[in-house]
């Protein structure tokens, strides 16, 4: 081979090295570009509402209820594998972190994905309140439906897997507010379950006064 | 007969990408329905008649001033399947009511008032998806609940009816709509009041 070939392929082989180098580059950056909105509303969520862990944490097959592919006015329960707590207040905030983080489609979403739970109380009564940021009365699709179905979504889910809880306030960034989005009534409960399971050891007479609360189907509001 | 067509003004209620307005499609579908009902004998009063946006409270004064009035409030959804509609009426969380009588309680509070007429509003609620079913394809047979907030302060069977939905690409289906509809509630609601023996007024 002479001398002039051998120049020529070893320029070859470092344009072929280059070429590889920027393409992955270029590769990387087209990837990033593609999903600014999620890795976006994906930090804003973790600055405002970290993942919860705790050291009780268990893999459990939870029950989540998202809207239905094939029905979009109706919720499916969607069996899912999270880590869970043993106590029912940091259960009830990670199932509903994760409701508006991990949904199976973006068209099953029923919260939007700004949303963060800021914090969740619940009471010895059964009585939990939820405090969200408020992108949840802002960006919660206006309407009777859409935002029956987004508080539906919450109150089935906890149903399904915080036997504590037997009811539900909803407040927007520590405020009672009117609506969600300006249809559906804030200012009162949504029963979770008509009968909660009796506390444990110290409230025995108040578990069974709740078994006198008129019953109501989950979901509804109650004052 | 008292016609809520819900929103308007600042608030212009669910907007579809194409510039559907909630607030502008009841107002029309409102104006609409008033004539239907006109035409059946029955008194209509509007809570609302031009781009205007009392106060709920205000919405349901005017309904609570009304003797043996049913209230009817108007929407159009964001979401669901377009040319459906739905009817709705609060939960029933109580028994407090007992018989159907056209007599209102004496005293009540006033964002509790819905509740001793939670059975009424639930049954004029059946009697209206009953002939929206028939009229819109796609619609269920039977109503939803659902805590609105505009109904918990009527002393009267109140339902809300929600259509689907803004996100047409033009007004034009929901427009094919509104004569149906009217059609759909002054039937629903003349056998209601027939049930009930409110008379013709």
């Amino acid at each position: 081979m002479s001398r002039r070939r051998k120049y020529i392929l070893g320029w070859l082989v470092i344009a072929v090295i280059v070429a590889a180098v920027y393409f992955q580059t270029l590769r990387d950056s087209v990837m990033r570009l593609a999903r600014p909105a999620r890795t976006e509303q994906q930090a804003r969520r973790e600055v405002v509402q970290p993942p919860i862990a705790t050291p009780t944490d268990v893999k459990v097959k939870a029950i989540l209820f998202w809207a239905s592919k094939e029905v979009t006015t109706a919720l499916d329960a969607v069996e899912v594998e999270l880590p869970l707590s043993a106590d029912p207040a940091l259960r009830a905030r990670q199932l509903i972190s994760a409701l508006i983080s991990n949904p199976p489609s973006p068209e099953q979403r029923t919260l939007p994905a700004d949303a963060a739970l800021l914090q969740f109380y619940l009471l010895p009564d059964g009585t939990a309140v939820a405090d969200f940021s408020d992108p949840l009365a802002t960006a919660t699709p206006s309407g009777i439906l859409s935002e029956q179905m987004a508080v539906d979504s919450i109150v089935r889910t906890l149903e399904a897997n915080v036997e504590r809880v037997k009811r539900l306030k909803i407040l927007i960034h520590g405020q009672e507010v009117e609506t969600l989005a300006g249809h559906l009534d804030l200012t009162g409960f949504f029963t979770v379950r008509a009968e909660a399971p009796a506390e444990p050891a110290a409230t025995p007479a108040k578990a069974s006064t709740d078994k006198l609360t008129p019953s109501a189907p989950p979901g509804k509001l109650s004052r | 007969m008292v016609l809520d067509p819900a929103h308007g003004g600042s608030d212009a209620g669910a907007r579809g990408s194409s510039g559907v307005i909630e607030s502008d499609v009841v107002l029309t579908f409102a104006r609409l329905l008033r004539a239907e009902l006109e035409r059946q004998g029955l008194r209509v009063i509007l809570t609302r008649q031009g781009n205007d946006n009392p106060s709920f409270d205000d919405r349901a004064a005017t309904a609570n001033g009304q003797r043996n009035a049913v209230f009817v409030s108007l929407h159009v959804s964001s979401t669901g399947p377009v040319g459906t509609a739905r009817a709705y009426s609060v939960p029933q969380t109580t028994t407090t009511e007992t018989k159907p009588t056209t007599e209102r309680p004496a005293l009540l509070r006033w964002d509790e008032a819905q509740e001793p007429f939670a059975v009424r509003s639930r049954r004029l609620a059946e009697l209206v998806q009953i002939q929206l079913a028939q009229k819109f394809r796609g619609s269920p047979e039977v109503p939803s609940e659902s805590a609105v907030h505009q109904l918990k302060s009527i002393a009267a069977p109140a339902i809300a009816i929600e259509i689907s939905s803004v996100s047409v690409p033009d007004r034009a289906p929901l427009d094919q709509m509104a004569q149906p509809l009217a059609e759909a509630v002054a039937r629903g609601v003349a056998a209601f009041r027939s049930l009930n023996g409110m008379g013709a007024r």
